[in-house]
């Protein structure tokens, strides 16, 4: 079931169009992961997603049901966001994870149960009492995310919260953020740059570069059968070979490549991996290639 | 060394009247910054949060009112409150409500100015981040407060360290009556004119002590919201 669906969105500034996203759905009890290059617009997606930027042109739907802006408060209360940064506020470790129930006006034994069990699942029960700001990289953001997942959110959305840290904590969080919204069953849009990462946490993955939506689909589909020289090239699918159209026929259409010349039925996607000496390669433009 | 005895005769020979133009330079300085923080913090996260068309004015009108000379504003507020000015017919000129209302003209503009650039100060990301928690407006303004606070005490000190101190907007609108309208300030200057320094350093003394007494309250709420 669709459980958010962006349709004809855009953000401008001025003329030049920032973001251009025709469709996107997330499905309900899915990872869907964001990938793209650094300026691609995948926070600004991911804003937008979460209800806290409004779209230059383009509708939100929640469960089916358009939303109209501002964003009624009680859909806005069943998503939640995690950014690159903490952003963790004055106070406590346990106040932090306490915020966002406490705005929902639980209090009392029912707020600690659910604050302590969110610490212990990010191993930082330890320090529910340390002040925030005194809290290591890694700790902030395990506090970030508990401050978050603790609100059982309908929508969990991560903005690269992972990627200021270093290597080895960034792999052991990752993992661990990985069970965690799996056993919690949290439908999450995760934004990277980082292929490891999409790849370990997405059951689909979106592929966003120059503001636009280039490639939806299950990781294997993107990874082996990139649409476009973009994704193919952020991809890492390997050099990219010239390719030269010999003539146009019934039964498809004759490229030379690699001094091989072969028919390709229309529909079909060609391509070189380095490991084989004749494959994948997506052209300049797949939909090139299939005229 | 006879000038402090001078000045102790002095005090104890008015203590009650001294007691009376402190108390009331306390209750005029301490209802114009309740009202200028009620005013001030609320308009100041508006404009840190939001943008809109004359925005840039206003920021400019905050930051000319954060030196305003307190003379200038006693002059307007004496025009408004004249007999016949657009107020006139409220009889407020000459009473401490007049005062009140001329330390909130000088008061507000620094605590909108401070709170302005608190918010400001704050990163973007983290209104976004209370937002995205799922706070009402309501909510993300408080927690904003919340998080500024060390900033709004700031804001405080200066507006009323520069409210019990300014003697120009008080003397013209309250016109230094005794025992009505007069202050620790305009009593200095009616106590020098006349001739009794004693008195008026007595005074002096007690402004300081009082100005320091406060300072030395709001830096220690600011240490304990630190924690």
């Amino acid at each position: 079931m669709s459980l958010l669906a962006l349709a004809g969105i855009a953000v401008r500034a001025g003329k030049r169009t920032l973001l251009e996203v025709p469709e996107l759905e997330v499905v309900e009890g899915e990872i869907l992961v964001v990938l793209g290059p650094t300026g691609a617009g995948k926070s600004t997606l991911l804003r937008i997603m979460g209800l806290l930027q409004r779209p230059d042109a383009g509708g939100i739907a929640w469960r089916g049901e358009a939303l109209a802006w501002p964003p009624p408060l009680e859909v806005r209360r069943r998503l939640a966001m995690v950014f690159q940064a903490p952003l963790l506020f004055s106070g406590t470790v346990f106040d932090n994870v306490a915020y966002g129930l406490g705005l929902r006006g639980e209090r009392g034994a029912a707020l600690r149960a659910k604050v302590e069990a969110a610490l212990a699942q990010f191993h930082i029960g330890h320090l529910a009492g340390q002040r925030a700001t005194t809290l290591s990289g890694g700790e902030a953001q395990r506090a970030a995310l508990a401050r978050a997942v603790v609100l059982q959110p309908e929508l969990l959305l991560l903005d690269e919260p992972l990627a200021s840290l270093d290597a080895p904590i960034r792999e052991h969080l990752r993992d661990e953020l990985k069970s965690v919204i799996r056993e919690r069953r949290t439908t999450c849009v995760h934004v990277t740059h980082e292929l490891p990462e999409a790849f370990t946490l997405a059951d689909r993955i979106a592929v966003l570069a120059g503001g636009r939506l280039l490639q939806v689909g299950a990781p294997e589909e993107v990874f082996h059968a990139p649409t476009s020289r973009t994704v193919a090239e952020f991809l890492r699918a390997g050099g990219m070979l010239p390719a030269e159209v010999i003539g146009t026929a019934a039964g498809g259409t004759t490229v030379r490549l690699v001094g091989r010349e072969r028919t390709i039925a229309p529909g079909a996607r060609i391509g070189v991996r380095p490991a084989e000496d004749a494959g994948l390669i997506p052209g300049d433009d797949a939909e090139n290639m299939r005229s | 060394m006879s000038g402090i005895a001078q000045a102790a005769q002095a005090v104890l020979a008015m203590r009650g009247e001294l007691a009376g133009i402190v108390g009331l330079s306390l209750l005029v300085s301490g209802t114009a910054i309740v009202v200028a923080m009620v005013l001030g913090v609320p308009a100041g996260i508006y404009l840190g949060l939001h943008r809109f068309p004359g925005r840039q004015f206003l920021v400019t009108l905050v930051n000319t009112g954060m030196g305003l000379p307190p003379v200038v504003v006693g002059l307007v507020v004496f025009f408004l409150l004249a007999r016949d000015g657009p107020l006139g017919d409220l009889e407020l000129l000459y009473t401490p409500w007049a005062m009140i209302l001329a330390q909130i003209v000088i008061a507000t503009p620094l605590v909108v100015g401070i709170t302005l650039a608190a918010v400001q100060g704050l990163d973007p990301r983290v209104h976004l981040q209370i937002l995205a928690l799922g706070a009402s407006p309501a909510q993300h303004y408080w927690k904003l407060v919340q998080e500024a606070r060390l900033s709004l005490v700031a804001a405080l000190a200066a507006g009323f360290g520069s409210v019990i101190s300014e003697v120009g907007a008080v003397m013209m609108v309250g016109g230094n009556i005794q025992g009505q309208t007069r202050v620790m300030t305009t009593a200095i200057v009616l106590e020098t004119r006349q001739g009794e320094y004693g008195m008026a350093i007595a005074l002096g003394i007690l402004l300081l002590g009082l100005a320091a007494l406060f300072n030395w309250l709001f830096t220690w709420v600011q240490q304990r919201v630190k924690e």
